[in-house]
C-alpha cells in the first residue's frame, strides 16, 4: 500500500518515503501512461485513458484471457487518476515479480509530440503508440501489458524511411532534443504528488532549506546562468539578489503564467505535466528572497493548467511543502492562483502586478523596478513558469552542471513550441545555441506538404520574421534579436510559401493594437495607424509612401512607448520589411500578393488545359460561381467569386490556379 | 431577474475571497460564472458592498475580455484567432460559423442558442485551426465541418 499523507519534517523522512513509492512503483509489471495534455485531450485521449482504465479494471474481475495462471485480482490503489491493479498469480517465469501481477494505467502531462496523439506508452517496455484511438485499449492491456509483445500498427512510422520506432528515442523529433525541464512530462501522473517524490522531487527543496542559506541558493542561480524564459532574458539570480536586498515589510514571489503569445504553449504544457516542478521553484525561490506569500497567475484560457495547480497545492500542504515551518525549518509560505482577465498586456510585469492588485491590467513606468516596489508597493520577484521549473534542477544538480548546457551567454536549454506549417508539430526542448535548420528540419520534420520554407516567426507579437538565409543561426537570447527577432517566450511559428509575410505583419499588428491598454500614446495611436496602412496595402490600395510611413512609425513607437508591448511591437513589421520588402513593394506596386493570400490582390483561374470537368470544385463552391458541363473544362465568374479557396483544395488536377 | 432575489451570491462571492479589493477579478469571474456574464444589479451590488465607486468596477469589469456585460447564448463557441490557426485559415471558419449562425455581426443569436467569441491562443496548435465549444476542443475545424459540430448544440 502506498504510505498515507504526512507532514515531512527532514531530508531524511523525504528520502525514506521516496524509497517506499519507488519500491511500489517498482512492483508493476506494466505502466501505462496516457498523455492528457490538452492536445491529445483534444483528439479523445480522455476516451482512451477510460476504455484502457475499463480494461484495467476488468483484470480484476476476470481472469486474464489465455492466462491460465492468473487466479485473482485485487485492486492496489486509486489515486488521483491513476489506477493501480494487480491481479495474484502463480509463480510464472514471465512475471518479473512472482506471485503477482500488477498493472497501473495513469494519465500523464504533455509529451510535446501532439501531431501524432493521443499518444500511450507502455513501461517497462517503453513502447511507445501514436494515434491511439479506445478501440485499441484491449489490445494494449492484453498483448503489450501483460504479455509485453509490441504492436506494430501503434508505433510512429519515419514518413521518410518508411521504419517503425518502437521507442521515443528512435523517432528522429526526439533524438535531437535535450529533456530537462519536460523530463517529467509524459512519464509522471501530474495529478499525483506521490509519482513526483518518487522520482527525486522536493528533494531540491529540501537542500535548499536545510543545507543553504538565502545566499547560496541566489549564489548558486547566479553562477548557473539561467536567464529569464519569459523573454526578455534577464539574468535570474540578479533579480532575487536585488529583490532580497530590497526595502520592504513583506516581499512576494509571483509566477507568470499569463503566457499571451499566439502560438506558444510550453507554460501551459509544464503547468500541465509537472505542477509541482513550478510550486517547487517558487517555494526555494521565495526562501531566498525572503517572501512568505507568492502569487501564480495563469490565463484564462487555460483551465486544465488551473485545477492540475488546485490539485498540486492541496496535495503539497498534505504533505507540509506548502504552508507554515516547511521542512522543518522556520520558513512558511503559502501560493494563491489567480486567474487572467484575457488581457495580453498582462505578461507585462507591471500590468500583472496591477491585475493582481484588482485594477486593470496597465503598465507603469520602470524608473522603480518591480523587484524594489511591486505587488502592493512591496519587493516582488515575477518570473515564468520555465525559469520557475529550471530553479529545482539547478539545485539538485548544481550550477556548474547547468552551466555546461548551452552557450556562453545562454545557459541551459528552452522550450520551444515549434507550429504552423512544419511536420511534426509540438514541444521540443533543446541546448541553447542549436541551430534553427536543425530545430526546424531534423526535429520538426521540415515543412508540410514538401512546400518551400519561407520564414520562422520567434517570440510572438513582439518578435520578428527571419528568413532561409539565416537558417543556420544559432538559437539564444542575443542572436536572435541581433536578426531584429527575439527569443520571446518560445513560440517558433514556421511558414511556408503560401504565407503572404505583409498579411502576417498586418496579424500581428492587428493582434497588438486590439491589445495595446491605451495608456501611452504612441502604442494607442500609432499602432492603429500602422494597422491602417497595413489594412489598406493588403488590400490592394496600397499607396506610394505606405513603406515609409510605416517605418516612420514604427522607430517612433519603438523610442516613445511605455511599455514592452510598445516598444516591441514593430519587430513584426520592420522584420518583414527588412527581409521581405519585395513582396511589400508587390503589393503596393504591382498591387499583387505574390502568396495568394490577401483577396483583393489575386483571382482563381481554371486552366482549361488541366480541366477535365470532373465537376468536384462545381459543386464545392457555396456561391455558384463555377460553371461548366460534366467533361468540359469549368469557368469561374469572377463577379461571383468570393476567393473562399474550397474550389482550390477540392481540385485534384492542379487546374485552378491562383494569378 | 430581480436582483434582490438572490442577494447572497454577491456577498458569497465576496466572502470567498476574504472581502478584499485586492480580489476584484476573481470575485467579477465568479459572478460571471454564475450568470453568465455581469448583470447590472449585481455591480451595482458588489461596488455597494467593497466600498468602492462603481466606475472602478466597469474601469476592471470592460477592460478584460474575458468579462461580458451582456447576456450570452447556451452555448459559447470559441474560434481561436492564434498565429498558427490564423495561417490554417481561422478567419474562414469564422466566416464559416457566422454563415451557419445567421449571425453577421454581433456575438449572440437572436434565439440566445449561441455566442461566439474569438480568442487569442487556446494553446493547442497542433490542432489547428481550433474550435472551442462549452469547453471541448474540435481539432483541424474546417468550415465544411461547421454545421456538423454545432448539430449536437441544441
Amino acid at each position: 500500500m502506498e504510505p498515507a499523507p504526512a507532514t515531512v519534517r527532514n531530508l531524511e523522512a523525504l528520502e525514506a518515503l521516496q524509497q517506499t513509492l519507488l519500491k511500489n512503483r517498482k512492483l508493476a509489471n506494466a505502466t501505462i501512461a496516457t498523455c492528457c495534455g490538452t492536445g491529445c485531450v483534444a483528439k479523445g485521449a480522455i476516451d482512451v485513458f477510460q476504455a484502457l482504465r475499463q480494461e484495467v479494471a476488468k483484470l480484476r474481475s476476470a481472469p486474464v484471457p489465455g492466462r491460465r495462471d492468473v487466479k485473482s485480482v485485487k485492486t492496489l490503489a486509486h489515486t488521483g487518476d491513476s489506477q493501480h491493479t494487480s491481479v495474484s498469480a502463480a509463480k510464472n517465469g514471465r512475471a518479473p515479480v512472482p506471485g503477482t501481477l500488477r498493472v497501473v494505467s495513469k494519465c500523464t502531462g504533455c509529451h510535446g509530440f501532439c501531431e501524432y496523439g493521443p499518444i500511450v506508452v507502455v513501461q517497462p517496455h517503453n513502447f511507445f503508440y501514436t494515434n491511439v484511438k479506445k478501440e485499441d485499449a484491449p489490445e494494449i492491456v492484453a498483448q503489450s501489458a501483460l504479455e509485453g509483445k509490441v504492436i506494430e500498427r501503434l508505433l510512429y512510422r519515419n514518413p521518410v524511411t518508411r521504419k517503425r520506432a518502437t521507442r521515443a528515442e528512435d523517432i528522429p523529433f526526439y533524438q535531437k532534443q535535450r529533456r530537462i525541464v519536460l523530463s517529467h512530462n509524459g512519464v509522471l501522473d501530474a495529478t499525483d504528488i506521490r509519482d513526483y517524490i518518487a522520482a527525486g522531487g522536493y528533494r531540491a527543496l529540501g537542500k535548499a532549506l536545510r543545507q543553504m542559506t538565502p545566499e547560496a541558493i541566489i549564489a548558486e542561480i547566479e553562477n548557473s546562468g539561467l536567464r529569464g524564459r519569459g523573454g526578455a532574458g534577464f539574468p535570474t539570480g540578479k533579480k532575487w539578489a536585488a529583490c532580497r536586498q530590497a526595502r520592504g515589510d513583506r516581499r512576494y514571489v509571483i509566477c507568470n503564467g499569463d503566457e499571451g503569445d499566439p502560438g506558444a504553449f510550453m507554460d501551459r504544457s509544464i503547468l500541465e505535466g509537472d505542477p509541482h516542478s513550478v510550486l517547487e521553484g517558487m517555494i526555494i525561490g521565495a526562501f531566498a528572497i525572503g517572501a512568505s506569500e507568492g502569487y501564480i497567475y495563469v490565463r484564462n484560457e487555460y483551465p486544465l493548467a488551473v485545477e492540475r495547480l488546485q490539485t498540486a497545492i492541496a496535495q503539497a500542504k498534505q504533505y507540509g511543502f506548502l504552508g507554515r515551518d516547511i521542512f522543518g525549518s522556520d520558513f512558511s509560505f503559502s501560493i494563491r492562483i489567480n486567474r487572467g482577465g484575457g488581457a495580453f498586456v498582462c505578461g507585462e510585469s507591471t500590468a500583472l502586478t496591477a491585475s493582481l492588485e484588482g485594477r486593470p491590467g496597465e503598465p507603469r513606468m520602470k524608473y522603480i523596478r518591480t523587484v524594489e516596489s511591486g505587488l502592493w508597493g512591496m519587493p516582488t520577484t515575477l518570473n515564468n513558469v520555465e525559469t520557475w521549473a529550471n530553479v529545482p534542477r539547478i539545485i539538485h544538480q548544481g550550477a556548474a552542471w547547468y552551466a555546461a548546457i548551452g552557450t556562453a551567454g545562454s545557459k541551459g536549454t528552452k522550450v520551444f513550441s515549434l507550429v504552423g506549417k512544419v511536420n511534426n508539430t509540438g514541444l521540443v526542448e533543446v541546448p541553447m545555441g542549436m541551430s534553427l535548420r536543425e530545430i526546424i528540419f531534423d526535429i520538426g520534420g521540415g515543412v508540410q506538404e514538401g512546400r518551400q520554407f519561407k520564414a520562422v516567426q520567434t517570440g510572438g507579437p513582439s518578435g520578428g520574421c527571419i528568413p532561409a538565409a539565416h537558417l543556420d543561426c544559432p538559437v539564444d537570447f542575443d542572436e536572435l534579436t541581433k536578426l531584429g527577432s527575439m527569443m520571446g517566450s518560445g513560440g517558433m511559428i514556421v511558414m511556408d510559401e503560401d504565407t503572404c509575410m505583409v498579411e502576417v505583419a498586418r496579424y500581428f499588428t492587428h493582434f497588438l493594437a486590439e491589445e495595446s491598454c491605451g495608456k501611452c500614446v504612441p502604442c494607442r495611436e500609432g499602432l492603429s495607424q500602422m494597422l491602417a496602412i497595413l489594412n489598406r496595402i493588403t488590400q490592394g490600395q496600397g499607396q506610394p509612401r505606405d513603406l515609409e510611413h510605416l517605418e516612420f512609425l514604427c522607430h517612433l513607437i519603438q523610442n516613445t512607448a511605455l511599455c514592452g508591448l510598445g516598444t516591441s511591437a514593430c519587430n513584426p513589421v520592420l522584420s518583414t520589411l527588412l527581409y521581405f520588402r519585395d513582396e511589400y513593394r508587390a503589393h503596393v506596386e504591382l498591387k499583387k500578393c505574390p502568396a495568394g493570400v490577401c483577396r483583393n490582390l489575386f483571382r482563381y483561374e481554371i486552366d482549361p488545359q488541366r480541366c477535365k470537368g470532373c465537376q468536384r470544385c462545381l459543386k464545392d463552391c457555396a456561391v455558384g460561381a463555377i460553371t461548366g458541363k460534366r467533361k468540359m473544362p469549368h469557368v469561374i465568374d469572377q463577379q461571383q467569386c468570393t476567393k473562399c479557396g474550397a474550389c482550390f483544395s477540392a481540385c485534384r488536377l492542379d487546374a485552378i490556379q491562383k494569378i | 431577474m430581480i436582483a434582490s432575489a438572490q442577494p447572497s451570491s454577491v456577498a458569497n462571492a465576496i466572502q470567498r475571497y476574504g472581502g478584499g479589493v485586492g480580489f476584484l477579478i476573481p470575485i467579477l469571474q465568479d459572478i460571471q460564472r454564475e450568470y453568465g456574464y455581469l448583470p447590472q444589479p449585481q455591480l451595482k451590488e458588489l461596488s455597494r458592498r467593497l466600498g468602492v465607486p462603481l466606475s472602478r468596477v466597469y474601469n476592471v469589469a470592460t477592460f478584460y475580455k474575458s468579462f461580458s456585460l451582456q447576456p450570452r447564448g447556451r452555448h459559447l463557441i470559441s474560434v481561436c484567432t492564434g498565429t498558427v490557426c490564423h495561417l490554417k485559415g481561422a478567419v474562414k471558419l469564422v466566416e464559416a460559423i457566422r454563415g451557419q449562425l445567421k449571425l453577421p455581426t454581433g456575438e449572440t443569436t437572436q434565439d440566445m442558442r449561441f455566442s461566439l467569441e474569438t480568442v487569442n491562443c487556446v494553446g493547442a496548435c497542433a490542432l489547428a485551426p481550433v474550435l472551442v465549444v462549452n469547453g471541448t476542443y474540435y481539432a483541424k475545424a474546417k468550415p465544411g465541418k461547421v454545421a456538423d459540430i454545432l448539430k449536437a448544440y441544441k
